[in-house]
């Protein structure tokens, strides 16, 4: 099939970025990213300048692709990343937009590529279990209930990609760190720090420039692992108890 | 000969009396103490983080962009571990017999029972950081079976069990660098080692987003890069998982140990074509369930190859299960390699199930039958209709492998619940890697290796979900305790300068490097090279080599390697975020890799686990090993000209029996 791509270059950081134009002949069992290669490997033998653009497991589990693909972030399928979006989902003729990630938090490194560093600071802040190597009891000492069990670890698939602030018309960070939050607390492992967490993990997102979530749902619609809301929502309940509470 | 400094001993309590009496760092002087620790994998994460907690200085490098994304993340099925938490047998004993069984005998036992040990350990630790690992209706640790053994040991969280370890591990780093204990850098490459009075001293980085060369000093360097499976081309591991930490290691006097022993996985999704950038796993958790078969008659695989038929088409009887013929003890669970092997012989029969000859199904019918009617008795449903029993078995299938059928389809556009899946073998892990003793220090003192980085555990072939065991066990509980070995003489050293003459000169060798690759300016692309090294490796050094075919491959690769100093072309500057310099670098590495892959494959003339040299078979063609010759760890030194020098690690076996190893 023959596309036409609009693709966002952008020299550096500080370069003034554009939307340009290219044309590219893919195929049906290619994936989306395969068919960036075709067309850099085009680019490269003239010599010109390839598209920059993060990947690196390419099955959808390490978070590092993030290309906004006719406005969507990862693109139009649902409970997908960009790189298990195949092009059996485009016909001839198409034109496709690819732009990179764009929050206030993530700056533009080159072409497709943001630096999401803000995101492991949010962890840094609290998104653990302070236990130090060593320290554990027998794994069976903690037994967990199926659904609970499940619920946690619904929260814990999170590739860290970004796709939900790059979504978010505020730039927030929201459904990421409630992510977090909802699986560390909902183990009782995590019981005891929950309420620090929670605080530290909020002031952090403030810190590095996310928005404030005013309940748009955009996030959760184009998380490619399907987080749910409802984890803002518990979110919202252990920062009001964490604030009404005195210290922990 | 290599001095592998295992401990005197007892076999079961070596590791105990070894650790109880151990020079140990106070902690005040751990402070002063830095170490590097390049990677942030299972094995790098749980290091650095575990390092820092003890209190030492750790600087931690990775190319990624967050250390979260190291290619650990993309583990599926499961980690071992010998808890018995099922009554059925299992012990640290037979952890180790198993794995040294599955190794083929090419591993060094005091190593491997090290591992057995802790990896009771690492299960604890892991639910401790709040890893959600699967549980039974109490509320109690699951289990499922993984290949070559007959207990179900192994821990698993869905088909994501890499990411939940590593989301553990990288939050626990995370601790440590929000209190500064660790001090991380992302996307920082290492480009080259430092050694200083012949100790390893520190890195030489380039910092991926600005091209600057930077260099780090530390007491000791511990390096936990990865595999080098990327030497194919096409494999399971990440686009950017690569060699070169490690090789750069080996030309400043490291050694490359039995680099030909590589994993080839037998369940992954079929190439589809020339643009293919990556394979995919199924997760070899699939094989407790699924089934492999071809069709008895090259004919109907004919029918299914021109699109006339599919595999639904193909009677019970006309199916050949061959996996359950072959190996009835073990069946569709017999180790990778064997598995592998074994598709290879089916498709090389002209049995394939694809357009290309080349895959084999694996199929979920019968299984969906078997829960579906389990399920239905359970919920106490008399005489359920066959859709209903249809759509229960598809119920627990999905619950026990959703995510894996999901991928599946996405990849493919098939839907596995109604068409058995195509899988073929593709290239996995590298059991081979930088040479270590029992400190997990390599022969260049003050660097360590560890995870799939080193060649230790394994042997010639690992089993199913022992390669997350073994990169936390040397993070967690094996370097926090090995590394005080070398830096108890080490508390008097002053802080390492990175002025020296030394770095000066590695930082100079890094930077000509570069300026080399970039002059090149010729015509073909970096990918182009790769690609073709990759057809190379795969057609004379994959599933099953020659003589011959060896011989041919090293004048290859040597002509490629010319090609590429004379006609690659890097676009962009060296001073700027440039992945195409990037790629250039790790080939370039890769290139030479894959000749000592060829060497050491050449030099073995046996066939051992992942090592198929076609010359030697039984007659009913299963691998044949020559214990009298090659009882030994193979570790290379690198030359420039061709001349590559092997050093010996005599493997001694005393507490078990050298056997063939048969699954039938
Ligand atoms: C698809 C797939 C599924 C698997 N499933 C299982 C399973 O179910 N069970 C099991 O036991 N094993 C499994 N394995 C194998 C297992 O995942 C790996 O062997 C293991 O995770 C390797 O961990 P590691 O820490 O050694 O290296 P990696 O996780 O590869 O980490 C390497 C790290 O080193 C860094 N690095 C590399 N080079 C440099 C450099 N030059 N400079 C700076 N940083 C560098 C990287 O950034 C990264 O952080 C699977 C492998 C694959 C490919
Ligand atoms: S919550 Fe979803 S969109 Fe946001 S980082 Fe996690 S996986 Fe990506
Ligand atoms: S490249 Fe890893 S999630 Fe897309």
């Amino acid at each position: 099939m023959k596309l036409k791509l609009q693709v966002w270059r952008q020299k550096n950081k500080n370069a003034k970025g554009s939307l340009k134009l290219y044309n590219v002949e893919a195929d049906e069992h290619m994936s989306f990213l395969e068919m960036l290669d075709v067309l850099n490997e085009q680019l490269i033998s003239d010599k010109s300048d390839p598209i920059a653009f993060d990947h690196d497991c390419r099955e959808g589990i390490c978070g590092s692709c993030s290309l906004v693909i006719d406005g969507r972030p990862h693109g139009p399928q649902q409970g997908t990343t960009t790189c298990q979006l195949h092009m059996r989902h485009y016909k001839d003729g198409d034109t496709i937009t690819i732009e990179p990630y764009r929050a206030k938090a993530f700056p533009i490194v080159k072409d497709l590529v943001t630096q999401r560093t803000a995101y492991d600071k949010i962890i840094q802040a609290g998104g653990y279990v302070s236990v130090n190597t060593g320290q554990a009891v027998d794994g069976n000492a903690i037994p967990i209930e199926g659904g609970i069990a499940a619920k946690a670890f619904d929260a814990a698939t999170c590739i860290g990609c970004g796709a939900c602030a790059a979504a978010c018309p505020n730039g927030s960070a929201m459904l990421f760190t409630s992510a977090k939050i909802a699986h560390l607390s909902l183990l009782p492992q995590g019981q005891i720090e929950h309420k620090s967490r929670v605080r530290k993990m909020v002031a952090q997102m403030d810190k590095e420039g996310f928005g404030m979530c005013s309940n748009v749902g955009a996030c959760e619609v184009d998380c490619p692992k399907e987080i749910s809301t409802d984890n803002i929502a518990r979110l919202n309940r252990e920062y009001l108890s964490a604030s009404l509470g005195a210290e922990d | 000969m290599l001095n592998s400094n295992v401990p005197p001993g007892e076999l079961s309590t070596k590791w105990t009396e070894y650790r109880s009496k151990m020079n140990l760092v106070a902690p005040g002087n751990k402070r002063r103490l830095e170490v590097i620790v390049v990677g942030t994998g299972l094995a790098g994460a749980s290091a650095a983080a575990t390092l820092g907690e003890l209190g030492y200085n750790v600087k931690c490098f990775c190319f990624h962009d967050s250390p979260r994304r190291a290619h650990s993340i993309a583990a599926q099925g499961g980690i071992n571990a010998a808890k018995n938490y099922q009554n059925d047998g299992d012990s640290i004993y037979r952890l180790f017999y198993d794995t040294i069984k599955g190794g083929d005998y090419r591993s060094r036992e005091s190593n491997v029972h090290r591992l057995a040990e802790v990896s009771t350990e690492i299960i604890d630790q892991c639910v401790a950081q709040g890893v959600p690992f699967a549980r039974e209706y109490g509320g109690l640790l699951a289990n499922r079976s993984f290949g070559g053994v007959q207990v179900s040991r192994t821990f698993y969280a869905r088909g994501q069990t890499g990411q939940q370890l590593l989301l553990g591990a990288y939050q626990s780093l995370s601790r440590q660098i929000a209190n500064g204990n660790v001090k991380m850098y992302n996307r920082h490459e290492m480009l080259d080692l430092v050694k200083v009075d012949g100790k390893a001293r520190g890195i030489i980085t380039r910092n991926l987003l600005t091209g600057e060369i930077d260099r780090h000093a530390a007491h000791c360097v511990v390096m936990a890069t990865g595999g080098y499976g990327n030497v194919y081309y096409l494999s399971t591991n990440a686009m950017g998982s690569n060699v070169s930490a490690g090789w750069r290691a080996v030309r400043r006097g490291a050694l490359m140990a039995n680099p030909c022993y590589v994993q080839i996985h037998p369940t992954c999704i079929p190439v589809s074509g020339e643009y293919q950038s990556k394979l995919t796993l199924m997760s070899e958790s699939l094989r407790n369930d699924g089934r492999v078969w071809v069709p008895k008659s090259i004919e109907d695989a004919k029918a299914i190859q021109e699109g006339k038929k599919t595999g639904l088409d193909i009677a019970e009887e006309d199916r050949d299960y061959y996996l359950e013929r072959r190996y009835p003890a073990f069946g569709n669970l017999v180790p990778r390699d064997v598995a592998s092997r074994a598709a290879k012989v089916a498709c090389d029969e002209g049995k394939g199930v694809s357009k290309t000859g080349l895959a084999v199904y694996l199929d979920f019918a019968a299984a969906i039958q078997r829960y579906g009617k389990s399920e239905a008795l359970t919920q106490g449903i008399d005489n359920p209709s066959a859709s209903a029993i249809l759509k229960l078995g598809e119920d627990v299938v999905r619950k026990k492998y959703g995510n894996l059928f999901q991928m599946y389809e996405k990849i493919t556009g098939e839907n596995p619940y109604k068409m058995p899946m195509k899988i073929f073998p593709a290239v996995h892990y590298t059991m081979g890697g930088i040479w270590v003793d029992y400190n997990l220090e390599t022969n260049v003192p003050g660097l360590f290796a560890l995870g799939e980085a080193n060649f230790s555990d394994h042997g010639a072939n690992r089993l199913g979900a022992s390669a997350l065991m073994q990169g936390l066990a040397d993070g967690y509980f094996v370097i926090p305790y090995t590394i005080g070995q070398f830096l108890s003489k080490e508390i008097r050293t002053p802080n390492i300068s990175p002025d020296s003459a030394e770095f000066e000169q590695a930082e100079q060798d890094v930077r000509d490097r570069l300026a080399k690759l970039k002059a090149i300016n010729g015509n073909q692309s970096v990918e182009s090279f790769h690609r073709k090294l990759g057809k190379i490796i795969w057609e004379y050094c994959g599933m099953s080599r020659s003589e011959a075919g060896l011989n041919k491959a090293i004048g290859l690769v040597r002509d490629l390697r010319k090609e590429f100093y004379s006609d690659v072309y890097i676009p962009g500057e060296l001073d700027e975020y440039n992945p195409e310099l990037e790629k250039a670098t790790r080939v370039a590495d890769f290139l030479e890799m894959g000749e000592i892959m060829i060497v050491d494959a050449l030099n073995r003339n046996e066939s051992c686990g992942g090592h198929f040299r076609e010359e030697y078979t039984s007659e009913e063609g299963e691998a044949k090993r020559n214990d009298a010759d090659y009882t030994y760890v193979a570790a290379w030194e690198w030359d420039d000209d061709g001349n590559h020098k092997m050093h010996r690690e005599d493997l001694e076996f005393k507490n078990v029996e050298l056997k063939t190893r048969s699954y039938k």
